[in-house]
């Protein structure tokens, strides 16, 4: 290996200096000069006309600045919050889109909708003033369950969709999947519910919004996942500021997992107010609010149905999805239980003829959108609890079914719209197994059994879509963004590198693996590249970082912008070597002339492209500096094979996962530490759901019944296991790295696989997620709930 | 109304004026400006807060600033050399990747300082069930299990000050 | 959080004489219940009486039979005092089970004891020890001093000095976490004192009680079979997200069964 080469290293990581000595600024931690502090006075109730609010008391408490209600936001002509991706309905109807006001307009339709601001000179004067402001509610009755909320008769949240119904949108030939169920050997139905979960990043949503008279410019810091996407929905839908005008900074964010990449009613009414009192205005969420009001994830009822032929060859799937995706549309909500899911449902096998139907459905409660993995845990669960559940009604090894229908051929186009480039299924399969070791768990489980235990084996085989592309076939299906990435990058003259990415990182480490990646490609030291991120007014532009994308997205628009300065250091190479740019190699930051002993360091190129004394200037500009955007042609496909032994306690309902086996194709893998550390996060995510997570409202009063972490379980250290993981690498075919991406693969594929070992020890067929100890307790000894 | 608060923080006096109902955090993160301590969760689970009070690990969103009258205590900002050398426990978090977005970190590190110091040389079960009071949504703990019990071999357990 | 006033106690008396007078104060043991609600502005006391600089209530003690816990002590102090751990091993090993180990840095025995939270830990040791609860006023039987949910026989002004536990025979706590808060759903403290078997359940329903069927198959032959058969009754134990009442009902009877077996 070249001594250039970093990638495939484990590199330490250069963000870990400041976050272990408390250096890290997170957004709450910047105060600006004549700060503000804001409280967000939310309903108390499900669902409720406002009938009045009266200021004055509040306004004369100690402190108080101003105070802003729906009222004055409408007065103000400020608009609502708009949805990223238009879906159409299956009778070609657009979808329901009601208006989300930042602040209620007359109705609240959650516990946790924002009904008012009140600004002071402290939090707790904001708090105290918050407590004295009246507002006389008409309670109205409220449903929370989607199911419920298509019923007759049901509350209705918004005028435009009487029955509550955003949209009912299919993919598939129905009638092709019916006739293959109509003639199969075997039909496997389950049905189930995939659990509302709470996303709980560890630092709170926050944010702190400035305002310049001098130049009418604005300041947001915000803990954000796509700062530049935050500004552009704010600018061009929402307040209509011009966008040179406002400057969007996401510092160090504390983890995010989706619930961070959405503009949200409190980040508007900041920007907004702090040009009202003409001062900064700053807000942190408590965690209460944090349970409220961020974006929660999953929340679909689902009943599908998979058909086999005598061998256990899948013939078909028909799935029915009811997505609950709150009060109102967030950010990406109508996408998620859509294009995110019902596309992954081929998995990783050669089903010929899927149908899926998807039932989008407003309630009272908090919106959900896309949380880690935003679709594919979904679809992975549906698929690996059919196929488990389909081996044990056909007395079929759990493996060998899989196998029996594995994709082999690339690329392969699946009957949901997508084409995978790449994948070896099988053998992330026999390596997880082998790890796992699968052989000894007859062993195992009659020792576990003498002690009164019960030992269950499960499976999970995930494929996940990355990187979502190309903009302009999304385009077609109804995004209302893009979904390039762009990078630059800056050689300074001593060929010191610094590289601007629209990527953003909140605990995924690009400040390493990019710099890795920089690094290998110019052949300079790791510590000569500085990533910059997180900051519209130093970045070009950028869509983020969601689903998995940054470093196939984001890694190859700086790819592109790095294989731009090596053109350009060529060029100057030539000149200042005296020849043909065509005879120019770079290898390990030197450029040579071919089968010569002549060479320039990369620091030289780049000092004359900055002193460009001996330069062609009639041909060439000064300065070594360029960027990218780059808009990929395809998704990435990574895959994997999960294994998961649980031992559980029947006389408690406790469970202890005693093994986890994760074996993923990433691809090309950059920093094999960050990975791993990725996969260890997403596997506790998913278990997390399996086990303790749970959001839960009440059905009558629409109360949130877990609206904190005294009743909504975070997993903790001894609840999860350490892990074995593994990983095999075919290349993506369609990004120069060969990438495909790794943050979410944890989380989609280790719910299925925890079901599945659990329903095995058992020996039932349903189990509900979280299967909490109650839960677990009742089904080994069969009590009803 | 306000009171006087003083105490020892990271080897210096310091003094407020603060209201009454300040927690500890606050005065750390908004009087002293020491904002490597965190606030996460509000109900004492988190542990994002955790600092250092007459040696014994406390979660300074649950207690008020005037509890720690008079005591000493040490943030974040006060465990690595005063030349910037990280502690043994810093080190081993950076060694075995054991954070990711780094918020909950300064709670986590002085938390696991705390538990080798009670518990010096752990086994990984007990490693997991003393770090019941922190919460991290990142590292799904692997790698802090891994950088505790490496810390219990260089000296994670003491605090230099 | 409300606002209020903060004073620094003098002394015992001084701080019963203040409660005693402004029934809206309260008294600030390690705060780790108190504050967390006042931080959700559940709870708005005018004034807060901080107890702790008072030397005297802290401390353990062992003599003759008996360990006696100053009400100021620390869990943790409890959990690693050498004397408790050979005098009343079962006593330690309840304190390390409290919370976490930064709340068990903070909390307070007579905090927890005075609070009387429904799921708390100490007051099924408390009432399975048959221990002795001193105030600056007098001494109160454990089977005396919890009265029903957040509610004890202290009357105004009255303050824990220390908790007197007689040593056991054996005895050992066994107790299912709820996953979330990691409070008692179920907890069970069972103490063989040698003259008697109590048998105390914390987190299983608003207050905690003494099993009268356990304790007297126990006391007939001390073993975890003599527990298995026993139910305790749904009627009157709580019921929530987490433990409905019969999974409670049927986690008391395991919680005896371990908790007896662990004790011999």
């Amino acid at each position: 290996m070249s001594a250039t080469n970093f990638i495939g290293q484990s590199v330490k990581r250069k963000e870990d200096y400041r976050f272990l000595t408390g250096e890290g600024t997170y957004t709450d931690d910047v105060v600006l000069p004549r700060q503000t502090h804001a409280c967000f006075v939310r309903s108390p109730h499900a669902h409720a006309k406002i009938r009045k609010i009266a200021k004055d008391k509040a306004l004369k408490a100690p402190g108080v600045v101003a105070i802003f209600t729906g009222e004055d936001i409408a007065a103000a002509k400020v608009g609502g919050l708009p949805c990223g991706w238009l879906i159409t309905d299956v009778n070609g109807a657009p979808m329901k889109e009601p208006p989300h006001p930042v602040l209620a307009q007359g109705k609240v339709r959650y516990v946790g909708d924002h009904v008012a601001v009140v600004i002071a000179e402290s939090i707790e004067q904001a708090r105290d003033a918050a407590d004295l402001l009246e507002t006389d509610y008409e309670v109205l009755p409220a449903v929370v369950n989607a199911s419920v909320a298509r019923a007759q008769g049901a509350p209705v949240l918004h005028d435009i969709a009487p029955d509550n119904t955003c949209y009912v949108w299919g993919i598939g030939d129905k009638a092709a999947v019916d006739k293959a169920f109509a003639s199969a050997h075997h039909v496997t139905t389950l049905e189930f519910v995939n659990n509302r979960l709470i996303p709980n990043a560890i630092e709170p949503r926050a944010a702190n919004a400035q305002y310049s008279r001098s130049d009418e410019s604005y300041t947001l810091y915000v803990a954000n996942q796509n700062p530049h996407v935050e500004r552009l929905l704010m600018t061009a839908f929402v307040l209509g500021l011009p966008e040179h005008k406002v400057r969007v900074v996401a510092p160090d964010v504390g983890g995010g997992f989706g619930s961070k990449i959405y503009l949200y009613a409190e980040d508007v009414v900041l920007t907004w107010a702090a040009k009202q009192v003409n001062r900064p205005v700053k807000w942190t969420a408590e965690r209460a609010e944090s349970f409220q009001s961020d974006a929660h994830g999953r929340d679909h009822v689902t009943r599908a149905e998979l058909a086999l032929d005598r061998e256990g060859r899948f013939l078909g799937m028909r799935v029915m999805t009811t997505a609950n995706v709150g009060a109102y549309l967030s950010t990406f909500a109508s996408c998620v239980p859509t294009i995110l899911y019902a596309t992954l449902l081929a998995g990783q096998y050669t089903t010929p003829l899927i149908y899926c139907e998807v039932t989008a459905v407003f309630t009272n409660t908090a919106p959900v959108d896309a949380y880690r993995g935003a679709g594919r845990p979904e679809a992975t669960y549906v698929v690996e609890r059919l196929v488990e559940t389909a081996a044990r009604e056909m007395n079929l090894e759990p493996a060998e079914i899989r196998r029996r229908n594995f994709i082999r051929q690339f690329p392969y186009q699946t009957p949901v719209a997508l084409q995978y480039d790449t994948g070896n299924y099988e053998a992330t399969l026999a390596e997880a197994i082998q790890a796992a070791d699968v052989a000894g768990f007859p062993g195992r489980k009659a020792e576990a059994a003498k002690r009164g235990k019960l030992r269950g084996l499960g499976y999970a085989c995930y494929i996940e879509a990355c990187g979502i592309a190309p903009s302009n076939i999304a385009g077609s299906l109804g995004a209302r963004a893009g979904l390039f990435e762009a990078g630059e990058v800056r050689v300074h003259p001593t060929g010191k590198v610094t590289v601007f990415t629209g990527s953003h990182s909140h605990g995924q480490g690009h400040e390493t693996t990019f710099a890795q990646v920089v690094a290998s490609r110019l052949g300079i030291a790791v510590e000569d590249v500085d990533i910059v991120h997180g900051d519209t007014g130093k970045v070009l532009f950028g869509m983020g970082t969601y689903g998995s994308r940054s470093i196939a997205v984001g890694g190859t628009a700086i790819v592109k912008a790095l294989d731009k300065i090596v053109a350009k250091g060529r060029k100057i190479a030539a000149h200042l070597l005296e020849a043909s740019e065509a005879d120019i190699e770079f290898t390990d930051g030197v450029f040579r002339v071919a089968g010569t002993d002549k060479q320039a360091p990369f620091a030289q190129v780049s000092l004359a492209a900055y002193v460009p004394h001996n330069y062609p200037l009639d041909k060439l500009e000064p300065g070594l500096n360029e960027n990218a955007f780059y808009d990929p042609t395809n998704f990435t496909f990574p895959a994997g094979s999960y294994v998961c032994e649980v031992e559980v306690d029947p006389e408690t309902g406790s469970t202890q996962i005693v093994n986890f086996t994760a074996v993923d194709d990433f691809g090309k893998i950059i920093n094999p530490m960050i990975v791993e550390g990725q996969v260890h996060g997403g596997l506790v995510q998913g278990i997390g759901q399996a086990l303790t997570e749970a959001c839960v409202y009440d059905t009558d009063s629409g109360q949130l019944v877990t609206g904190s972490m005294q009743d909504y379980c975070v997993p903790r250290a001894d609840d999860v296991p350490s892990f074995r993981i593994g990983t095999k690498e075919t290349p993506c075919t369609h990004n120069p790295l060969g990438v495909k991406g790794c943050g979410e693969a944890g989380a989609i594929g280790s719910p299925a696989a925890l079901i599945n070992a659990l329903t095995d020890a058992l020996g039932v067929r349903d189990l509900e997620m979280p299967a909490t100890p109650q839960r677990v307790w009742r089904a080994a000894n069969k009590k009803a709930a | 109304m306000t009171v006087k608060v003083s105490m020892s923080v990271n080897g210096k006096p310091v003094s407020g004026e603060v209201e009454e109902r300040t927690l500890l955090v606050s005065f750390i993160r908004e009087t002293l400006r020491l904002t490597g301590t965190h606030v996460g969760c509000d109900t004492a689970q988190c542990g994002a807060c955790t600092v250092v009070m007459d040696g014994r690990a406390v979660k300074s969103c649950n207690m008020l600033a005037m509890q720690a009258e008079g005591a000493e205590l040490v943030t974040i900002e006060g465990i690595a050399e005063p030349d910037g050398t990280l502690h043994p426990m810093q080190e081993a978090f950076r060694q075995h990747h054991g954070l990711q977005c780094g918020f909950c970190t300064p709670g986590m590190v002085i938390s696991a300082i705390d538990l080798l110091k009670n518990t010096p040389n752990p086994t990984e079960r007990e490693i997991r069930e003393q770090l019941d009071g922190n919460l991290c949504r990142c590292t799904g703990y692997h790698n802090i299990v891994k950088a505790i019990a490496a810390a219990a071999q260089t000296g994670g357990g003491v605090l230099r000050r | 959080m409300y606002s209020f006033k903060y004073q620094l106690a003098k002394s015992v008396a001084d701080a019963s004489a203040f409660v005693a007078k402004n029934s809206d104060a309260k008294l600030l043991a390690g705060g780790q219940s108190l504050i967390a609600t006042m931080k959700l502005r559940l709870s708005q006391p005018s004034d807060l009486v901080d107890l702790g600089a008072l030397a005297e209530l802290r401390g353990i003690k062992v003599a003759g039979n008996t360990v006696t816990i100053g009400a100021m002590t620390r869990h943790a102090e409890v959990a690693a005092s050498a004397e408790v751990k050979k005098a009343i091993p079962a006593l330690a090993s309840l304190a390390w089970s409290i919370g976490d180990r930064q709340v068990r840095n903070m909390g307070t025995i007579g905090g927890s004891v005075a609070h009387n939270d429904p799921a708390a830990d100490y007051p099924s040791a408390v009432l399975a020890l048959d221990a002795t609860v001193t105030t600056n006023k007098r001494k109160i039987a454990a089977d005396q001093f919890f009265k029903g949910m957040y509610e004890t026989a202290l009357e105004p002004g009255e303050i824990i000095t220390s908790v007197s536990f007689p040593c056991p025979k054996r005895a050992a706590y066994m107790k299912f976490k709820n996953p979330a808060s990691r409070y008692a759903i179920v907890g069970v403290f069972v103490a063989d004192t040698g003259k008697a078997v109590r048998v105390a359940v914390t987190g299983a329903a608003p207050c905690v009680f003494r099993v009268a069927e356990m304790e007297k198959a126990l006391s007939a032959k001390f073993a975890p079979e003599s527990v298995a058969s026993i139910a305790v009754p749904e009627k009157g134990l709580n019921s929530d997200l987490h433990a409905k009442a019969d999974y409670r009902a049927h986690l008391i009877t395991v919680m005896a069964k371990r908790a007896v077996a662990a004790a011999l």
